[in-house]
């Protein structure tokens, strides 16, 4: 479980952060959507000690993240923020094997590199693992990101907006296989996205935020209504019934 | 099946490496049979081959592969292809360190020398990396245009301060990067970057995670700041040594990681060999080409260095931009 409690962040007297309170359950896709500059991105680049808090805490499976040594954290939690501008020019197997580097500190076990090979299996990247990263496609380097995060093998991953530069079939692919990893792996993910009809069909919890606050925290059932997403968007928006479930319509 | 698959861990020895030792130790041999002293043919020449050939000969070993280290070592740690010692200021800091030494001391023993420096060049490198964390520049270009202004200043102020006090025939020297005067006695503390080399090494794996940016580096649960701070160590003893033994060796950190980077990718620990080899082999090139093309007499191989550099630095753009 991730647990934050009276997390406070301000950047200058009018946008600031918190106070936030939240407990975000062990298992499954937690998503945290809301309106552009609300926190969101924020919020989660504390939990994965990136950035510091002003006030409050932040715990991870009963691990406080300001005082636990953060090689051990690298171990409870990983974090992908939005892709890098700068490629460095390591093959897809040598960058997923950067991932175990919280266990083996470079020094690669069998163990490692089986672990490794699942990894770039579990996002269909075996056919590439070879290639230079500048090499691939932007959707096919984002998935090798996340294979290093799951070969880092914590039980907490949290992603920054992994469909941002995904196209349609992409996006898809990438929810379904995080829906795989935490049925299939057991991971507890948190995920920042920006289109509310993924968070509404591939969530298990989804967590509005607006103006550095979280508003709101229900099962996609409860948020994925007409008067809770109107309120948290701002903009009028329709739920209506979908052939899979329910969609957002605001447009 | 996934037991039969190559694994992501690099291989550090591999049959063409073999090729590669062997050239260069050719190049080495060369190296110590060319000049103008007739080494057979004198009565001394064994003598004059143990006092200049062979410490000329391990100073090109030593003073190559160390400055292809550094660049490589500072690009992953700035993520900008088109950084080394003497693009980011570090070179021109390291010879502001040496004249302050020589002016505040007249009778420096080299030690001293060294010691201002490396100082120097770790203050500047730290300046210049503050800077661009403070500015966060994205733009891969702008980063050594920065860097190059950055030690123009500082080579200015050096020239002023050697025209006050009557120096500026050292500065000249000093900047002109030789193995002239590369003799037995005078050498042998270019040996401390050896030293540096092995740390280099030892630590590769942490420079390539940091060549991946503060986030990953962080979230894999590296220490970032600590290795920024040893990487600038690195870089400062190894620059400020070979400034003060052989001079300024203008391009070399940025043409041998950007050639290797193409053929093998960015991978630090399996790169190193191949790193060492082919800054050795460029230094050597170059040497060899100062001390013949105008024979009896030398050119600076800072100046052989320079128009290699400059023409593969060119050359490098190019390629970014079409593959841009």
């Amino acid at each position: 479980m991730i647990s934050l409690s009276a997390v406070q962040k301000s950047y200058s007297s009018d946008v600031a952060i918190g106070p936030v309170d939240l407990k975000i359950p062990t298992g499954g896709i937690t998503a945290m959507v809301g309106p552009n500059g609300a926190g969101k991105s924020t919020l989660l680049t504390m939990i994965g000690r990136l950035l510091g808090l002003d006030a409050g805490a932040i715990e991870i499976a009963g691990y406080d993240v300001a005082s636990t040594a953060s090689k051990d954290l690298a171990k409870i939690v990983s974090i992908l923020r939005q892709e890098n501008h700068f490629v460095t020019r390591l093959t897809v197997r040598q960058l997923v094997g950067f991932g175990r580097f919280p266990h083996s500190k470079g020094r690669l076990t069998r163990d490692d590199e089986e672990i490794i090979s699942r990894s770039i299996d579990f996002l269909n990247l075996n056919e590439l693992e070879n290639r230079y990263l500048d090499q691939l496609s932007g959707g096919q380097r984002q998935r090798a990101y996340v294979a290093m995060v799951l070969a880092q093998e914590t039980d907490h991953v949290l992603l920054d907006e992994p469909l941002n530069n995904l196209d349609m079939k992409h996006s898809a692919q990438m929810m379904q296989l995080l829906h795989k990893a935490a049925r299939e792996l057991g991971r507890t993910i948190v995920i920042v996205l920006h289109d509310i009809n993924f968070a509404g069909h591939y969530a298990d919890h989804i967590c509005a935020v607006k103006d550095g606050k979280v508003i709101e925290f229900g099962t996609p059932a409860e948020i994925m209504t007409d008067e809770v997403l109107s309120r948290v968007f701002d903009t009028p928006v329709t739920v209506i019934d979908g052939p899979r479930g329910p969609l957002a319509v605001y447009y | 099946m996934t037991t039969t698959r190559a694994p992501a861990k690099g291989r550090l020895f591999e049959p063409s490496l073999l090729i590669g030792i062997v050239v260069v130790a050719l190049l080495l041999v060369l190296s110590l049979f060319v000049g103008v002293y007739d080494i057979f043919g004198n009565d001394d020449g064994g003598e004059m081959f143990a006092i200049t050939r062979i410490p000329r000969t391990i100073a090109l070993v030593l003073a190559g592969a160390a400055m292809a280290m550094c660049g490589l070592v500072m690009q992953l740690l700035t993520q900008n292809r088109f950084v080394e010692p003497t693009t980011t200021g570090t070179t021109e800091w390291a010879g502001l360190g040496l004249l302050t030494v020589m002016i505040l001391f007249p009778g420096a023993s080299i030690m001293a020398k060294m010691g201002g420096a490396v100082t120097a060049a770790f203050i500047g490198t730290m300046i210049f990396f503050l800077f661009l964390r403070r500015v966060s520049l994205k733009a891969s270009l702008t980063v050594p245009i920065v860097g190059i202004m950055l030690g123009a200043v500082v080579g200015a102020f050096s020239t002023f301060l050697a025209l006050q006090t009557d120096m500026l025939q050292s500065l000249g020297i000093w900047f002109a990067g030789s193995f002239t005067s590369v003799l037995r006695g005078q050498y042998e503390l270019l040996w401390i970057v050896a030293i540096v080399g092995a740390l280099v090494f030892l630590i590769a794996d942490r420079f390539t995670v940091a060549g991946l940016g503060e986030e990953i580096a962080t979230n894999v649960g590296l220490n970032y700041n600590q290795i920024m701070l040893i990487g600038t160590g690195l870089i400062a003893i190894a620059t400020g040594v070979v400034t003060v033994v052989v001079g300024n060796l203008p391009f070399l950190g940025l043409i041998v990681p950007n050639v290797v980077s193409m053929f093998r990718g960015d991978d630090l620990r399996s790169n190193l060999p191949w790193v060492a080899l082919l800054g050795i082999a460029i230094v050597t090139i170059c040497d060899l080409i100062g001390r013949t093309i105008i024979m009896p007499f030398e050119v600076p191989v800072s100046l052989i260095l320079g128009v290699v550099g400059a023409v593969v630095f060119v050359a490098l753009l190019l390629k970014q931009r079409r593959n841009a």
